[in-house]
């Protein structure tokens, strides 16, 4: 009899003793959660695709609770999602600014000079360690389309050598932003038209050189601007999206075009 | 069986990923990425060294008394999984830094047969405490390493051209087959 009891008795007793000791554990080490995250976690898909740059829908949850992500985080739920988690966070959905990438560069295969012709993998990660790419210009896309490739809603497209951002398919899920070996891509609100498509920061005779689109900091903006928008560093020219009226002047005046609308595929020239 | 002598069998003689087979599964899960095959590591040896130490008291002081050994398998599982349990209540109430870095590794080592696979070995090999003891830590370093160096490859495989047909986990099965074969080579060391 004793060799069923035993091994019932130690086996039944282990089960009960661990049993009772993780209730009184998670008793005694409860950590109180924000209940905000519950709820928001209940609204989002439960997909868990990642899109939203956080790990799954609780980490998504917890960020948008912690203040640290817009509710209008996940790009998969779109607005009806992230009017319902504004609700709970007691923000008005409409507040929020629709963000997309952009890509700050169009120095294509015409515009800009090569220092080299690269002919490895088709990566611009690769190809970035190639004396930082083959473009003359060390600041400028490199047309590897490895953005295009991370790009899960195919809003990226590479046009003559640089990458453009479709803003209407652009979720805002940071992937590109992320993957860029040269971080030109930026988010940048989906209203505001015109951006500064140049990171260089070098001198402007060095642009000049390199690229016939670049921003030589000339500084023509920040001169013309009616509202003040323009901030200048390290001879490159940056708008400040909370203050742009997108009224065009910039762009009209600026002489090499690096000031354009986000919206046009190709400069017309 | 000294100590010394211990660590160096399992971590590469006997290394639990590349020679013993076991843990595959996280193995090629989670060794995409350096930092996240670190996390892993770091979870890996602080359970397995726990619960080596607990299930070692419990074949001693229960299994062995009553004459149950052949309940080892199922009292060693049940070990683990509330082992891992308790862990991750106590990490989350002490050290929320540490639960954040250790993240979704840590209930995911509930499966992890490295866990069980050392637990089970060192009962076998009839280890005492401070045998057990470093017999754990080794075979997790061991696990780690596996997995550090694997993601190492792999970081590097993202920017190689591989085939089309053998990209993903055919290339990283392909590259863990290399890896035991160069792990082969530490075989004649004890």
């Amino acid at each position: 009899m004793t060799d069923i009891l035993n091994p019932i008795i130690v086996l039944g007793g282990l089960g009960l003793g661990f049993g009772v000791l993780l209730s009184i554990a998670s008793d005694i080490f409860h950590v109180d959660v924000d209940p905000k995250i519950e709820e928001i976690r209940s609204v989002l898909p439960g997909a868990n695709c990642g899109a939203c740059g956080f790990p799954g829908c609780d980490g998504l949850a917890a960020a948008i609770a912690d203040g640290k992500a817009p509710v209008n985080g996940c790009s998969v739920g779109g607005m009806p999602v992230a009017e319902r988690v504004a609700e709970i966070m007691g923000e008005d959905a409409e507040d929020m600014k629709k963000m997309v990438a952009t890509v700050l560069c169009q120095g294509d295969c015409d515009k800009a000079k090569e220092k080299y012709e690269y002919q490895g993998i088709t990566d611009c990660r690769a190809q970035n360690i190639q004396q930082a790419g083959s473009k003359s210009c060390t600041y400028g896309c490199l047309g590897g389309g490895t953005c295009q490739e991370v790009c899960e809603f195919d809003a990226i497209e590479m046009i003559n050598g640089v990458a453009f951002v479709d803003k209407d398919k652009c979720t805002a899920c940071m992937k590109c932003i992320e993957v860029c070996p040269k971080g030109i891509i930026e988010l940048v609100p989906y209203e505001n038209e015109f951006v500064v498509k140049c990171k260089s920061e070098d001198a402007g005779k060095v642009v000049r050189n390199n690229c016939s689109i670049g921003c030589i900091g000339c500084q023509i903006c920040v001169k013309n601007c009616p509202v003040d928008a323009f901030s200048f560093e390290n001879y490159l020219a940056k708008i400040d999206y909370d203050i742009c009226t997108n009224c065009g002047i910039c762009a009209e005046k600026c002489p090499t075009n690096a000031i354009f609308s986000s919206a046009v595929k190709e400069l017309a020239v | 069986m000294s100590i010394a002598t211990i660590l160096i069998a399992t971590i590469f003689v006997n290394n639990y990923v590349f020679a013993r087979f076991l843990g595959i599964c996280p193995f090629l899960g989670v060794s995409n990425k350096m930092e996240t095959a670190t996390g892993m590591g770091v979870a890996v040896t602080f359970v397995v060294t726990l619960s080596s130490i607990l299930t070692y008291f419990i074949q001693k002081g229960i299994l062995d008394k009553l004459g149950l050994e052949y309940l080892q398998t199922i009292v060693f599982i049940l070990v683990i999984a509330a082992l891992v349990q308790f862990v991750e209540l106590v990490i989350k109430k002490m050290s929320p830094t540490l639960y954040n870095a250790l993240g979704v590794y840590l209930p995911l080592i509930t499966t992890n047969c490295v866990v069980l696979g050392v637990a089970i070995l060192n009962i076998q090999e009839g280890y005492n405490l401070i045998q057990t003891i470093f017999n754990a830590i080794g075979s997790s370093l061991g696990f780690t390493l596996a997995l550090i160096l694997a993601s190492g490859v792999r970081e590097k495989l993202e920017l190689a051209d591989v085939p089309e047909a053998l990209k993903g986990f055919p290339i990283a099965l392909i590259t863990a087959g290399l890896m035991s074969i160069a792990f082969l080579g530490f075989n004649g060391l004890i």
